[in-house]
């Protein structure tokens, strides 16, 4: 009962403090926003011990049924989002509230901007027809534009620009393919499509265009051009959220679209077509990642890499047997998890580097592991797991992703996890290389304040320890999906 | 949880704890590292060695739970796992004495002893998994917690040889996984169990399986240091005499020799790897390298870049005796993974020792070295005499039952390859000792520290003299219960019956 009652809390508490950040004086914007971080906690603790008691449900806002009322989807893998959202934006936020002490013209930004964000994020997850997903894609990518512009200056106005261009046509060629697929089928609702979608010419155009919209929202290899200056520019706090979470909600909707349809609808070349894009992105991002001379920089192109691996879903899905598709949605919603959680902890212990030796530049990071060794340890806890080295969630992940892929006889994609693996270490060891070097240091090492380590650290606990407590997780996440509860 | 497995989880917590305590510890809190470091690795030694005396009256040490469908994180403690845990564990205590001697006043200790420990954790790990995951997942943390202690010094010559090491450790772990999946699609989880189990396959599987073998083999081949795959052994003796002594001669190339008894005996087991036919270009491969690498141990002028190719050439002893189909060979491959830790580390203490206290590194500055240091340079004559195979050094019992194994699975040629190789190891090992006992110094030494009253600090001579006795009565007394023979022994008996 609880569980349901806090359902329209999850986007309706976000959405009110967005709005109360915005009329109260800066200064109280922080106490407010992290206040409010509790109620929203309790929040979604509550949805998912629903979930686990009752099993996932339909809900009707305000008892008004579809088509008049809207609906939101309650099972495994929107509560999982949640929770996941919940864990990596409220560690963020606690960040950000030291991280933007001394920047009060971004910090009173940052706060509304952060709720709408958090707001248009789960009402993404908890959509159960098409075109809320599109309102909710606006409002979250409109908030996440306004926040790569935070730190104003000429560069990230640049990049804040390229990201709102990329997200509008991306959202526009979404809203096309939304329109077509109710021009011909009459329904909105993911439930009715499922029911009468057949494949034919309209809903392929539609497909498309959708698909369209979110690779360039998703920044797939080859339409991620927007991504690393926005990513990499933006304050460290914002290029986590974006990293870990938002961009992983063009890829959720895409997710659903593909499942909803299901196989008869979706077809086998685009489901390959799309595991190639991805594997394009984990060799070219990989590369590139590797030839950064800036900090973030690298970690922006690493998430460009590890956008890849998600992308390899589709051909496992598609067309294998049940077994084999099961373990490519395992994987992926585990790469997932393991990627949110390791690249949030990757960009603000990257951010901390940074802070302690007062340059982005990696060359100038000689020394830092004896002086700043608890943020550099962070950063390579979250490198295990994106590098998929076990104890850890990218490699449980890469294990169930691998294994789908013998099982559906599609060896080529073994090479594309195994190659992106040695890729990320290269590039993640390329950091290490130039710590542990002794010699003359930069003359300026500042020590952050230990909350800012501290959320790095549990972020990137959060990635090691997911790989080895997976089950139950993994389990809660198929109900309602039809890869089955067992 | 029963008291057996909380036993066994303590023998992997006491150097998992202590990693991270000493992480946490500040740098300047010395004292406080130490006392706790010696104090885990004591723990340690007292759990392993009741687990020991469990194993042998059969008792059962197992922890398992599930981390993904199918997939279980397996600890048991078996006769083969707690060979090499307790070689680990032993050889843990005296390092971590050594190590507090070697890196007095040395920056970055809280880093070298941290990672220190969770080196020796995976080590533990991989000796008590349960099956292939878990065996896979503390191989992979084993190349990770080793880089920072190959680069330890952060010079450039150490940076270059991390990087070689990760490439070659990285990769073969990528086969190793590889392979691992793979079996794992066959079979479900693979547990590691006496005599193997995969035999019950359709035969059309076959060259599937044989395919997957020749993967985990050059997977697990580069921590074994299997020629072309050693190329990273040499190069990363860059590091601090302790981590060359116990990782690189001792832990991380056992892991792989070790990798390969386990996929050999309790993954494919003995007679069904015989049946495939793949014993013979096992050995083989582990003849190249023995010879080759005794060769090149020959033209070394650097005597840690000697002993480095020493440990590749003794290492695939152990491989060999596994390719040797018979209870004999397996007896001389497995009691060498024992006789040659202990041969090795002594050696490598020693080879720190000169280092640290005579500032010598090359081999033509040793003359005269053994009436300067002489308790060093017993331990390393006494090391040495092992290496070569000299009756009743502990080399010597695994030469002759390697010798005999091979004669019992009818490949004679590999009592040649036995032969020439101590030809080798004779050759590369006495002009040391000669120029020891029988070189004259010219020059005055030149000292590198003080250090106390006798030859060198006691930190640094007495773990070294304790090794060199252990390596000594492992020979001397291999007739005697509880000496590696005899564990050994057990071992076969339980592969073969």
């Amino acid at each position: 009962m609880i569980g349901l009652w806090s359902i329209p809390l999850l986007f309706a508490l976000p959405l009110a403090l967005g709005i109360l950040t915005l009329l109260v004086a800066p200064a109280w914007r922080v106490r407010l926003s992290l206040l409010g971080l509790i109620p929203l906690i309790v929040a979604s603790v509550a949805v998912a011990a629903g979930l686990v008691l009752d099993g996932p449900q339909v809900y009707a806002l305000g008892d008004w049924d579809a088509p008049l009322g809207i609906n939101l989807m309650v099972d495994g893998l929107a509560v999982g989002m949640i929770l996941l959202t919940t864990l990596v934006a409220s560690l963020c936020a606690l960040y950000a509230a030291v991280y933007l002490r001394d920047l009060p013209a971004s910090s009173s930004f940052f706060w509304p901007l952060l709720w709408f964000l958090w707001a248009g994020m789960n009402g993404i997850w908890l959509a159960e027809d098409i075109f809320n997903l599109y309102v909710g894609l606006e409002v979250m990518g409109l908030a996440a534009v306004g926040m790569v512009a935070l730190r104003a200056t000429p560069p990230a106005l640049a990049a804040a620009m390229r990201y709102l261009l990329a997200a509008l046509l991306g959202s526009l060629a979404y809203l096309l393919g939304v329109a077509l697929l109710y021009a011909n089928y009459g329904t909105l609702s993911m439930a009715g499509l499922h029911e009468v979608a057949t494949p034919q010419v309209t809903t392929h155009v539609a497909l498309a265009l959708v698909i369209l919209g979110l690779l360039l929202k998703t920044a797939l290899f080859p339409l991620h051009a927007w991504l690393p200056p926005a990513h990499g520019g933006a304050l460290t706090p914002v290029s986590a959220l974006l990293s870990a979470l938002v961009i992983k909600a063009s890829f959720y909707i895409l997710l659903r679209f593909w499942i909803t349809l299901g196989p008869e609808v979706t077809p086998l070349f685009t489901a390959q077509l799309l595991g190639a894009l991805g594997a394009g992105a984990v060799f070219y991002g990989g590369w590139m990642a590797w030839r950064q001379e800036h900090l973030k920089q690298l970690v922006a192109y690493s998430t460009v890499a590890q956008i890849g691996y998600l992308f390899l879903f589709f051909p496992l899905v598609t067309g294998t047997s049940p077994e084999a598709a099961r373990l490519a949605w395992d994987g992926t919603l585990m790469m997932l998890i393991a990627h949110a959680l390791a690249k949030a902890a990757l960009f603000l212990s990257a951010g901390n580097l940074i802070l302690a030796i007062g340059s982005p530049q990696i060359s100038h990071m000689v020394g830092v592991s004896r002086f700043r060794p608890l943020s550099l340890f962070s950063f390579g806890l979250a490198g295990v797991s994106l590098m998929g080295l076990p104890p850890s969630g990218g490699f449980t992940a890469k294990w169930l992703l691998l294994h789908s892929a013998i099982l559906s006889g599609q060896w080529w994609w073994l090479v594309v996890l195994l190659i992106g693996g040695l890729l990320s270490a290269a590039y993640i060891f390329k950091v290490f290389r130039v710590s542990f070097r002794e010699g003359p240091q930069t003359d300026y090492l500042a020590t952050p304040p230990r909350v800012l380590d501290v959320t790095a650290m549990v972020l990137a606990l959060g990635a090691i320890l997911i790989g080895l407590t997976a089950y139950q997780p993994l389990h809660w996440l198929r109900l309602g999906s039809p890869f089955g509860a067992g | 949880m029963d008291a057996n497995a909380l036993i066994l989880l303590g023998t992997l917590a006491t150097s998992l704890v202590s990693a991270g305590v000493i992480f946490l510890l500040a740098e300047s809190r010395h004292t406080v590292r130490s006392i706790f470091n010696l104090a885990a690795a004591l723990l340690k030694v007292i759990l392993v060695g009741w687990m020991i005396w469990g194993v042998y009256n059969a008792l059962e040490y197992e922890v398992r739970f599930t981390i993904i469908e199918g997939v279980d994180f397996i600890l048991r403690a078996d006769a083969l796992g707690m060979m090499f845990v307790g070689l680990s564990s032993v050889l843990w205590l005296f390092t971590t004495v050594y190590a507090i001697g070697y890196l007095e006043g040395a920056p970055n200790r809280s880093r070298f002893f941290g990672f220190f420990s969770l080196c020796v954790a995976s080590t533990v790990g991989i000796a008590l998994a349960g099956n292939l995951f878990t065996f896979l997942l503390f191989y992979e943390l084993l190349t990770l917690s080793t880089y920072p202690l190959v680069v330890h010094r952060g010079t450039r010559e150490s940076l270059r040889a991390g990087r070689i090491y990760l490439f070659y450790t990285l990769g073969g772990g990528a086969l190793l996984l590889l392979g691992v999946v793979a079996l794992h699609v066959l079979v479900g989880d693979t547990e590691f169990r006496p005599g193997g189990v995969l035999d019950h396959l359709d035969p059309t599987l076959y060259p599937l399986l044989v395919g997957i073998f020749a993967i985990m083999i050059i997977g697990l081949g580069v921590k074994a240091a299997l020629v072309p795959l050693h190329v990273w052994l040499p190069l990363a003796m860059v590091a601090p005499a302790p981590v060359s002594a116990l990782l690189h001669a001792v832990a991380v190339v056992k892991a792989g020799a070790f990798g390969i008894a386990r996929v050999v005996y309790d993954v494919y087991g003995i007679e069904f790897t015989f049946s495939l036919g793949l014993l013979t270009p096992l050995a083989i491969a582990a003849s190249i390298t023995i010879l080759y690498a005794s060769l090149r141990a020959l033209m070394q002028a650097d005597l840690k870049k000697r002993l480095a190719f020493s440990t590749v050439s003794q290492v695939s002893y152990i491989i060999l005796g596994i390719s040797l189909f018979g209870p004999v060979g397996t007896l001389g491959g497995l009691v060498h993974l024992l006789h040659q830790g202990l041969m090795k580390i002594t050696l490598f203490f020693c080879a720190g020792n000169y280092a640290e206290t005579l500032g010598i590194h090359k081999i033509h500055e040793l003359d005269g070295a053994g009436w300067r240091m002489p308790a060093t340079s017993v331990a390393f004559t006494l090391g040495a005499f092992g290496m070569i195979g000299v009756p009743p050094m502990a080399g010597f019992i695994s030469k002759w039952y390697l010798g005999i194994g091979a004669l019992e699975a009818g490949m004679n040629w590999v009592l040649a390859v036995l032969i020439i190789s101590s030809l080798l190891n004779a050759a590369y090992f006495l002009p040391i000792l000669y120029r020891l006992w029988f070189g004259t110094r010219e020059r005055p030494w030149c000292e590198e520290r003080a250090r106390g009253r006798y030859e060198t600090s006691m930190w640094l001579l007495l773990p070294t003299l304790a090794t060199a006795a252990f390596a000594l009565s492992a020979g001397l007394l291999a007739g005697m219960p509880f000496s590696p023979l005899y564990w050994a022994e057990l071992i076969v008996t339980r592969e073969y019956l």
